[in-house]
């Protein structure tokens, strides 16, 4: 297996530039995922670790050496694409064996492995049809079949299961995921899906416009995000946020919102004030991590109802502060109904704090 | 509701009768262009074997006109007692070569070509596929003169079977710009993943054009190589005026020299010879009707 390390790696299309001065290391045997919305350059990123794009500038290293111009047949990588890309005039078969006719493999021995792969796989007996007469969740077997009968050092995704129905997403999942921890073969994993980085990947690089914002675990990305856009991003229903003020009165430091106002403990109060640009934050609480009273509780914020969304195991109360709409998730038994008044519960400890102006992370 | 019901009854009937109409309409105009054509071709294959002329699709003397009309196929081609051309198998050698040498070039060109100009951003790209339509509206003969010129200059003119080699070179370089143009949008249909699939898989861009690109865009080498062969199948005008000896002629230029003098034209013997150049034009398209009629390139399933 091979361990990828990108250093400043950048890639312009004329005056556009899709990846800016990425730099990241995937260690050997790793499932990393890139993770951000359309646009944000992480398929660009992957095109160029397959050595499709040449990078404009930066570095790629395979175990140290610079790879930069090794054309893709011999960067020993299995590929899996969003559209699955197998070639249509060819069986399921010849499809999987491809790979290895082109390393002139002796002919005993292509015929062993494509018939492991496809056991593995669970595809045996559509090794006689042709692309076009399988299903969808058919066809991404065959395609990963073909990625791995060619025994990759590492494994590239490309969306692989965004083409797939909700069901057989789930599945393919879990089974994409134990297939990788048994292989041990090193994986880059591209999705707009939080759900499928954050259940599958070991590390989540998230990428915006280009750049990467934060490279990290699952709980790391969602308990402390660095910046306003990873905190957005990541979680479903996404983190509230609520423009608010710093004021300091009486060696008490306090966030000023329009219908409320929250004390900040004393430490926390300081380095907030160190960090922050200016006195314009952001407050960011995440609809898991309020609790909704129907009696006052001291230092609740008093609220109402603005609408219900039921979930079935939960329901998303929708409340209005200000002009911002936020969510809260509570447990379906709670009993209340538009317009009454109830009062949002949240522990200091689990608040995120970010800079209006630079939307960085503040604790 | 019962009233509801007998309004539809007459609401279906009434399109059904305006259905059959409309057909009866369409049919019809469909049909009359169809006349003098269907007369042309009945006429054509019933003079081939009649023995004497024919006038309104009757046969006359059947089996008399089979030896008769057919004599070229085993004989030296007479038209008036004076001998035309002595072999008749050289005239379908030297068509067949014009024809296939055409079309293996203008496929050869097209390929690659239409790959480069779908696949490659170059200076250039622009301008040149604009250009290759407006010259495409200019008809070849404007170059014949200077043609003639260059051919004379390379010391190519009258030299028998080089200067037939010469005319397939001058046929696949008129044909290939709008060929290239064809294949060009069936290029474009081969999504860009499947070529890197390829690459990933250990191909070299060569290997991948002719391993997974080429053989997705049959369809569209099939149509190309069609139209090239029958395009060089019915030349006329560049052998006629480029090639001096009768023996380096091809079936075109035999063909309209039987309809010379028409006091001595054999109509049963121009019907045959007719009939028999009719022949591959029926055979291509009878086989490979279908990949001319799909222009779409490949089942792609996403």
């Amino acid at each position: 297996m091979v361990s990828v390390r990108l250093e400043n790696l950048t890639k312009c299309f004329g005056r556009v530039i899709a990846v800016n001065n990425l730099n990241l290391e995937i260690k050997d045997g790793e499932f990393v995922a890139l993770l951000g919305p359309s646009g944000c350059g992480k398929t660009t990123t992957l095109l160029m670790i397959a050595g499709i794009y040449k990078p404009t500038k930066g570095y790629i290293y395979f175990d140290d050496v610079i790879v930069n111009d090794l054309p893709p047949k011999d960067r020993n990588i299995g590929m899996v694409f969003q559209s699955y890309a197998l070639y249509p005039h060819m069986r399921v078969f010849d499809n999987i064996a491809f790979p290895l006719k082109l390393q002139k493999l002796p002919k005993e021995e292509i015929k062993k492995r494509v018939l492991e792969t496809a056991k593995l796989l669970r595809i045996e007996d559509l090794l006689n049809r042709k692309p076009a007469q399988l299903s969808g969740g058919q066809q991404q077997r065959v395609a990963l079949a073909r990625a791995l009968a060619k025994q990759p050092n590492l494994f590239l995704m490309d969306e692989p299961l965004s083409n797939l129905d909700a069901k057989l997403r789930v599945i393919m999942r879990a089974e994409l995921k134990r297939l990788q921890k048994s292989l041990g073969i090193t994986t880059i994993y591209v999705t707009h899906d939080q759900v499928e980085a954050m259940t599958m990947a070991d590390r989540i690089a998230v990428l915006n416009k280009g750049e990467l914002q934060q490279y990290s675990t699952a709980e790391e990305l969602y308990s402390k995000p660095s910046n306003l856009f990873v905190a957005g991003f990541i979680g479903s229903p996404p983190m509230n946020f609520i423009e608010c003020t710093l004021v300091e009165r009486d060696n008490k430091y306090y966030l000023d919102a329009s219908d409320f106002s929250i004390e900040l403990p004393e430490d926390l109060g300081k380095i907030v004030t160190e960090k922050a640009s200016g006195s314009e934050l952001i407050l960011g609480v995440r609809p898991e991590d309020f609790r909704v009273s129907l009696r006052p509780v001291e230092g609740a914020i008093k609220s109402s109802v603005y609408v219900l969304e039921p979930l079935g195991k939960d329901v998303i109360v929708n409340v209005k502060l200000g002009d911002t709409l936020v969510k809260v998730i509570t447990p379906q038994d709670l009993r209340v109904s538009l317009g009454d008044t109830i009062w949002l519960v949240y522990d200091i400890n689990k608040i995120h704090i970010f800079d209006k102006k630079t939307e960085k992370a503040l604790i | 509701m019962k009233d509801e019901h007998i309004t539809y009854k007459g609401i279906v009937l009434k399109a059904k009768i305006r259905r059959i109409i409309g057909a009866i309409i369409v049919y019809s105009i469909v049909c009359i262009p169809l006349i003098p054509i269907v007369l042309m071709y009945g006429w054509l294959i019933i003079q081939a074997f009649s023995g004497k002329p024919v006038s309104w699709l009757i046969p006359n003397d059947i089996p008399g006109g089979l030896s008769k009309n057919w004599r070229f196929l085993y004989g030296p081609i007479t038209k008036g007692g004076t001998v035309l051309y002595r072999d008749f198998w050289r005239l379908v050698f030297n068509t067949l070569l014009l024809s296939l040498g055409t079309t293996g070039l203008v496929v050869a060109i097209t390929s690659l070509a239409g790959y480069a100009i779908s696949r490659f951003e170059f200076r250039g790209r622009d301008p040149l596929l604009k250009s290759v339509v407006v010259l495409h509206s200019i008809p070849g003969v404007l170059f014949l003169i200077a043609l003639m010129y260059l051919l004379n200059y390379l010391g190519l003119y009258g030299k028998g079977f080089w200067t037939l080699v010469t005319v397939i070179l001058i046929k696949g370089g008129l044909e290939s710009p709008m060929y290239t143009w064809m294949l060009k949008g069936f290029f474009d249909a081969v999504p860009w993943e499947l070529e890197w699939a390829a690459l990933v898989d250990g191909c070299s861009r060569f290997k991948a054009w002719r391993k997974v690109v080429l053989p997705l865009i049959f369809p569209g080498i099939a149509a190309v190589s069609i139209f090239a062969f029958l395009s060089g199948w019915g030349e006329y005008l560049l052998v006629y005026t480029y090639i001096t000896e009768a023996e380096n002629y091809t079936l075109s230029v035999a063909l309209s020299d039987l309809t010379y003098e028409f006091l001595y034209i054999d109509y049963g013997m121009l019907a045959a010879f007719s009939l028999f150049y009719m022949l591959p034009a029926v055979i291509f398209f009878i086989t490979t009707q279908k990949y001319l009629m799909r222009m779409r390139v490949i089942a792609y399933k996403g």
